[in-house]
C-alpha cells in the first residue's frame, strides 16, 4: 500500500469521509461500556470512596490531551521534512481538541483535588507542566492564525509544536522526578496497582475518548482542506469581480493588487 | 447500591458529576462547532463552483 497516497488531501478527504461514522459509532459503544464499568461494575475506593471515581474521565482525556499534543509534534516533523501538505492541516484540526482535552484534564483534576487535597489547584510538577502544555496549544492556534502568508504560518507553528514538545515527558514523569502532590501513575506498560475492573474501565474511557477525538479530528480536517482549496479561489473570484465592477476606470487586475 | 446513593456518591456527587457533565458538554459544543465548520466549508465549495460556471 503506498501510504504517500494518502498524504495527498484529495485522497485523504473521501477516506476520512467514511472512516468517521466508525470512529463515532466506537466511540458511543466504548463510553457506553466505559461509564457503565466506572461508575456501576467498579466497586468503592478504599481510602478515597466514591470521589475517585472522577479517575474514569480525568485519566483518560490527559492522556488524549498529551498523546494528540505528540502527534501534533510528529506532523510538525513531516511537515518540515516530507513537506506534504496533508501534515499541516492535520496539525491544525488536531490543536483545537488536544487543548479542549487538556482543559478538561485540569478541570476535572481540580474537582477531584477539593475534595481530596482540600484545594482545586496548587503549583504542582504535575499540574503546572499540564497548564504549559494547554498553553503550548493555545500558543500554536494563535500564532497559526495570527500570521497571513498559509506556508510561513505553517512552519512556525510546526516549529513551536516540535519544541513544546519536550513538555510530554516533563509532563509524565513529573511524578516521579519530584515530590508532587499528585499521585504517581496508577497504570503503566509494566503493570497496573488498580483492582482490574477499575483498570479496565479507564482503558475502555480511554478508547471512548480517543474515538471520539478522531472522529471529531477527521470531520474538522476535511473543513480545513476544503477552506485551504477554495478559500484562496473565493478571494480571486471575489477580486476579479471587483476588478469587472472597476472596468470603467479601466483598472486591471493586477493593478489593484499593486503589482504593476 | 440504590439510586440516591448513586447520585449522591457519598457525599461527593457535586464532584464527580460536575466531572462527567462538564466534559459531556464541552464534546457536546465541540460537536456542534465542528460540524458548523464543515457545512460553512461545504458551503464555500458551492460558492466557489457557482461562481466559475
Amino acid at each position: 500500500m503506498n501510504l504517500y497516497k494518502y498524504a495527498s488531501p484529495a485522497t485523504f478527504y473521501p477516506l476520512a469521509g467514511k472512516l468517521i461514522p466508525w470512529f463515532a459509532a466506537l466511540a458511543v459503544v466504548f463510553g457506553l461500556i466505559g461509564l457503565y464499568l466506572g461508575l456501576i461494575v467498579a466497586p468503592e475506593d478504599a481510602q478515597q470512596g466514591q470521589v475517585y471515581r472522577i479517575i474514569f474521565i480525568h485519566v483518560p482525556t490527559a492522556w488524549v490531551g498529551m498523546v494528540v499534543y505528540l502527534v501534533m509534534a510528529a506532523y510538525g516533523v513531516a511537515a518540515l521534512t516530507l513537506k506534504t501538505r496533508l501534515s499541516s492541516m492535520m496539525m491544525e484540526a488536531l490543536a483545537p481538541t488536544g487543548a479542549l482535552f487538556t482543559a478538561l484534564a485540569l478541570l476535572t483534576g481540580a474537582l477531584w483535588g477539593k475534595p481530596t487535597w482540600g484545594t482545586y489547584w496548587i503549583w504542582d510538577a504535575r499540574m503546572t507542566s499540564t497548564l504549559i502544555l494547554l498553553f503550548l496549544y493555545v500558543g500554536y492556534i494563535a500564532l497559526i492564525h495570527a500570521i497571513e502568508d498559509k506556508k510561513r504560518a505553517d512552519k512556525a507553528g510546526a516549529l513551536l509544536v516540535i519544541v513544546g514538545s519536550v513538555n510530554v515527558p516533563i509532563i509524565y514523569f513529573s511524578v516521579r522526578w519530584w515530590n508532587t502532590l499528585h499521585q504517581g501513575a496508577s497504570v503503566s506498560v509494566t503493570g497496573s496497582k488498580m483492582a482490574a475492573v477499575m483498570a479496565q474501565g479507564m482503558l475502555v474511557m480511554a478508547l471512548a475518548c480517543w474515538m471520539y477525538a478522531i472522529a471529531v479530528v477527521l470531520v474538522r480536517v476535511r473543513a480545513i482542506i476544503l477552506e485551504r482549496q477554495y478559500k484562496g479561489a473565493n478571494d480571486m473570484v471575489g477580486l476579479s469581480m471587483g476588478a469587472r465592477g472597476m472596468a470603467g476606470t479601466e483598472m486591471t487586475g493586477t493593478e489593484m493588487m499593486g503589482t504593476k | 447500591m440504590n439510586m440516591a446513593d448513586f447520585f449522591s456518591m457519598g457525599g461527593r456527587g457535586f464532584y464527580v458529576w460536575s466531572s462527567f457533565g462538564a466534559v459531556a458538554l464541552a464534546l457536546v459544543i465541540e460537536m456542534m462547532l465542528v460540524k458548523k465548520r464543515g457545512s460553512a466549508a461545504a458551503q464555500l465549495k458551492k460558492t466557489v463552483a457557482e461562481t466559475q460556471q
